[in-house]
């Protein structure tokens, strides 16, 4: 039965091309838009470390005087940047199940090998729970230990491409690499790990996006050898040169739990925390925040309006391309009530007018649907050569990919669906009576 | 032109007319609403900057070796800079507006203030104004005499003694009129944190380096710092605007020459600061002029098939009316006065729906409210449309000749 709808839906496509082309056209158009768009959206609001997302949270305090404190009207500013102090506190009461401090610095990186010149890249100044925090995988070698950081030691972990460029991928643990002027002992060799955005250092400065950070340096060691922080905020007039004991916030606190559920309990911690400080005098506002990695990247706006813009736009502008073809849709069966009488006559059930239309109109979505599939090829390349840092990122993937022919057959069905009835609904005796 | 027999034929399709009806009022509520967003973007980027944009190259420097006296470095680089033929004036800064790196300062009128004034952009520099072309229209410039280093502001920050501090300032006319509306400002003082400084100079305009937005983007100052040479700062050189690439290539030889252990880390003409500050604004804007030329195209062409096919099934009503004495102008005119009809109604809920579209895009995206001149050039445009593309089938409609009413089919 579906093998002669097919059939007669083709035939019936054929007799009014420019028609069938217009439909498939438009209908093209608006999946191409919004597979386009959705893409975008998902490849920036993704969870860009699924398997512990819920566990990570993000813990934020006020440290601001208390001139223009208003209860319960602020929150923690600065998308939760902390002072040097007490991020270290933080870290020092373990509390959670891993803790850890982390900054970014602009390293320069100088290659042993003559001729070769200097190089600026992302660096990361971090403590020791910092890579089994984030399951970044390591290649060779590992991390360093508290100890580590405490004793200002000059150990280094370097990323896989850093390890590409300077030992072309062999195992460099061991190595002296000199960064910012002082030399470092590598330890540690990640795997290629780039969580995308780059949610651990969003606000930190330095891009969201990309192949990720090339070193990662103890926090105490890089400090004590004057590396500075990318993003700092004073909110008192404030001597930069010394940043740990000024009323100035770099850094951020990432905790790891052993299950989301403890994250009351670990605010409750939180809040207290702030009391004793305010207690001492060093505080003077109690509120404090624990957003989860997914909550942290809405605070921080990770996804632009612009591209929240878009697709509400490419989502409006389908809407009118299924308006279009339900009309158009429509007007063809309109046209087509003396061949539905007949068939109606010669014994097709209203069901089986009513599967032939929708055959119709689904074989119409398929069509838009490639088409839709080739536009959204053009509108990725379009947004890869857009001036954004995830720009490089837009390709289509698998699930995209099946989506559109989802969003296309669904949208061309439900565009069917009221000629379709208007079809099956006609009694056949006046059709043919008019002829 | 007799309107009943319309609206009576239009009211026996209900669903094919409403259907279009709906179609140019979805199409009218999201291009009213993306022209305005255009618009908004347009205005954007005409943002005045009151400096002389194509006459300017800046260069960015990373020292490989930390110098040992950053403050020798920069003064020598500048005498090398000022050398370089064709260049009239060379200046260190740490921001160049619309540079998007930025440094910034909160300002009070009383030191006893609860929350600053405003937030204004700092300069810090010597010959800034001059080397920019931000024209002064009151009072003097700073003077070489009144500069001070940066570490010593440092210090002085740290133990809170004010006295070595630049006390003077020039700042722009929007900053001016915000801080005291009305009023002649200079010798006026206002604190950065404790301390005071005094007005002596007022600038027509210098725009920030982070100016996001609209409102704020003309609150600078310039201070009498001097940096020296270091990571977050560039030499800004004043040419002639047809020698700025041969005076950006010379300069930067003659900065390697002066001191081989640097990297380059940028090297542009002012336009391209310009044109990197906007290029999200553009983009966006290049978006929304593609959407609007498609819904606009998509509309029509709903228009011309579903019309095409009203046409084809009234054949017979438009011979029997050409039979009974209609010219073919009035067959012409009835389809055009149908789909007038149809576009008023699409425009209507259309008005409508771009205006609850803007009362959204208010709540979220912090817009201004859609100005009223929007509704009837957006309801012009749709009605030219519909008509354009109704003119092809009604001109079909008006060819069909009378003998039709005379056939059973």
């Amino acid at each position: 039965m579906f093998g002669y709808y097919f059939h007669l839906a083709v035939r019936s496509l054929g007799r009014n091309r420019v028609l069938t082309a217009l439909m498939v056209l438009a209908l093209g158009l608006g999946i191409g838009a919004c597979i386009t768009t959705l893409t975008v959206l998902k490849l920036l609001s993704g969870d860009p470390i699924p398997q512990k997302s819920a566990r990570l949270f993000h813990p934020e305090v006020d440290p601001l005087p208390a001139q223009g404190y208003v209860p319960g009207q602020s929150k923690p500013p600065w998308g939760g940047l902390m002072p040097y102090a007490d991020a270290m506190n933080l870290l020092h009461a373990g509390k959670a199940e891993r803790q850890a401090v982390m900054a970014l610095t602009q390293a320069k990186v100088e290659p042993r090998q003559l001729g070769q010149k200097p190089f600026f890249s992302d660096g990361v100044m971090t403590t020791a729970a910092f890579f089994q925090m984030f399951d970044a995988p390591f290649k060779y070698g590992s991390g360093w230990s508290e100890g580590d950081g405490e004793s200002r030691a000059r150990v280094a972990v370097i990323a896989d491409f850093l390890n590409d460029k300077l030992y072309a991928g062999r195992n460099s643990v061991g190595e002296t690499i000199r960064i910012n002027d002082h030399d470092y002992r590598i330890v540690g060799v990640l795997k290629p790990w780039s969580p995308q955005p780059r949610f651990y250092a969003v606000g930190l400065g330095g891009h969201s996006y990309g192949n990720g950070d090339a070193v990662y340096l103890p926090l105490q060691s890089a400090r004590a050898d004057g590396m500075d922080p990318q993003n700092v905020s004073c909110w008192e007039a404030a001597d930069i040169k010394h940043l740990e004991t000024s009323p100035c916030v770099f850094v951020y606190v990432w905790v790891e739990l052993a299950d989301a559920a403890d994250a009351g309990a670990y605010e409750t911690f939180l809040s207290n925390y702030a009391q004793q400080q305010i207690a001492t005098g060093r505080f003077h506002r109690p509120e404090v925040a624990l957003p989860d990695v997914m909550r942290f990247m809405r605070d921080a706006q990770v996804v632009p309006d612009d591209v929240r813009l878009q697709a509400g736009l490419a989502f409006g502008f389908l809407l009118i391309c299924v308006v279009n073809t339900v009309g158009l849709l429509l007007a063809k069966c309109l046209r087509r009530s003396r061949e539905i009488g007949v068939r109606r006559a010669l014994g097709a059930t209203r069901r089986t007018i009513f599967a032939q239309f929708m055959v119709e109109s689904a074989l119409i979505g398929l069509a838009g649907g490639v088409l839709g599939l080739v536009f959204a090829e053009l509108g990725l390349w379009a947004i890869r050569h857009q001036p954004a840092q995830y720009a490089a990122l837009a390709r289509l993937d698998l699930a995209m990919f099946a989506f559109t022919f989802v969003v296309a057959v669904l949208a061309s069905l439900l565009a069917g669906v009221l000629p379709a009835w208007r079809a099956c609904m006609l009694t056949p005796a006046p059709q043919l009576k008019a002829s | 032109m007799e309107w009943r027999p319309i609206l009576s034929t239009l009211r026996r399709h209900r669903i094919p007319a409403s259907l279009l009806v709906l179609e140019i009022a979805l199409t009218c509520a999201i291009v009213c609403n993306a022209v305005f967003l255009i618009g908004q973007r347009l205005q954007h980027m005409q943002m005045s900057t009151g400096i002389d944009e194509h006459a300017l190259v800046q260069i960015q420097l990373a020292e490989i070796e930390p110098s040992p006296d950053i403050y020798a470095r920069a003064r020598e680089d500048l005498a090398v800079l000022r050398q370089v033929p064709g260049v009239q004036a060379a200046a260190l800064t740490n921001q160049v507006p619309l540079g998007i790196s930025s440094s910034n300062s909160s300002i009070k009128l009383d030191l006893a203030q609860r929350q600053p004034t405003l937030n204004a952009g700092t300069y810090f520099g010597l010959d800034l104004p001059q080397t920019m072309g931000a024209r002064l229209v009151a009072g003097r410039h700073l003077q070489a005499d009144e500069a001070t280093n940066v570490d010593v502001v440092l210090k002085a920050l740290a133990t809170g003694d004010a006295k070595q501090l630049p006390a003077v300032t020039v700042i722009t006319q929007a900053m001016a009129q915000r801080l005291w509306p009305g009023q002649n400002p200079l010798g006026r003082t206002f604190y950065i944190g404790p301390v005071g400084v005094r007005v002596v100079g007022v600038l027509a305009d210098l725009a920030r380096a982070n100016a996001y937005n609209d409102a704020t983007a003309h609150y600078s100052m310039v201070l009498p710092v001097f940096m020296g040479v270091g990571q977050n700062q560039s030499y800004l050189i004043r040419t002639r605007p047809q020698d700025r690439q041969a005076v950006l290539k010379a300069a930067v030889a003659a900065l390697k020459k002066a001191d081989p252990q640097r990297v380059v880390t940028r090297q542009r003409t002012y336009d391209e600061v310009r044109s990197k500050f906007f290029e999200n604004d553009r983009a966006m804007a290049g978006i929304l002029v593609g959407v609007i030329i498609a819904l606009l195209t998509v509309t029509a062409l709903g228009i011309v098939g579903l019309a095409s096919f009203w046409v084809a099934q009234r054949r017979r009503m438009i011979g029997v009316r050409r039979a009974l004495g209609a010219t073919r102008r009035n067959i012409l005119n009835y389809f055009q006065a149908e789909n007038f009809v149809l576009a008023t109604f699409g425009i209507a809920l259309g008005m409508l729906l771009a205006y609850a579209i803007n009362l959204f895009l208010m709540l979220h995206y912090e817009l201004p409210r859609l100005p009223a001149i929007y509704f009837p050039v957006g309801a012009v445009v749709l009605w030219v449309i519909g008509q354009l593309a109704v003119l092809g089938p009604a001109l079909r409609a008006a060819a069909v000749p009378p003998v039709v009413a005379t056939r059973s089919v």
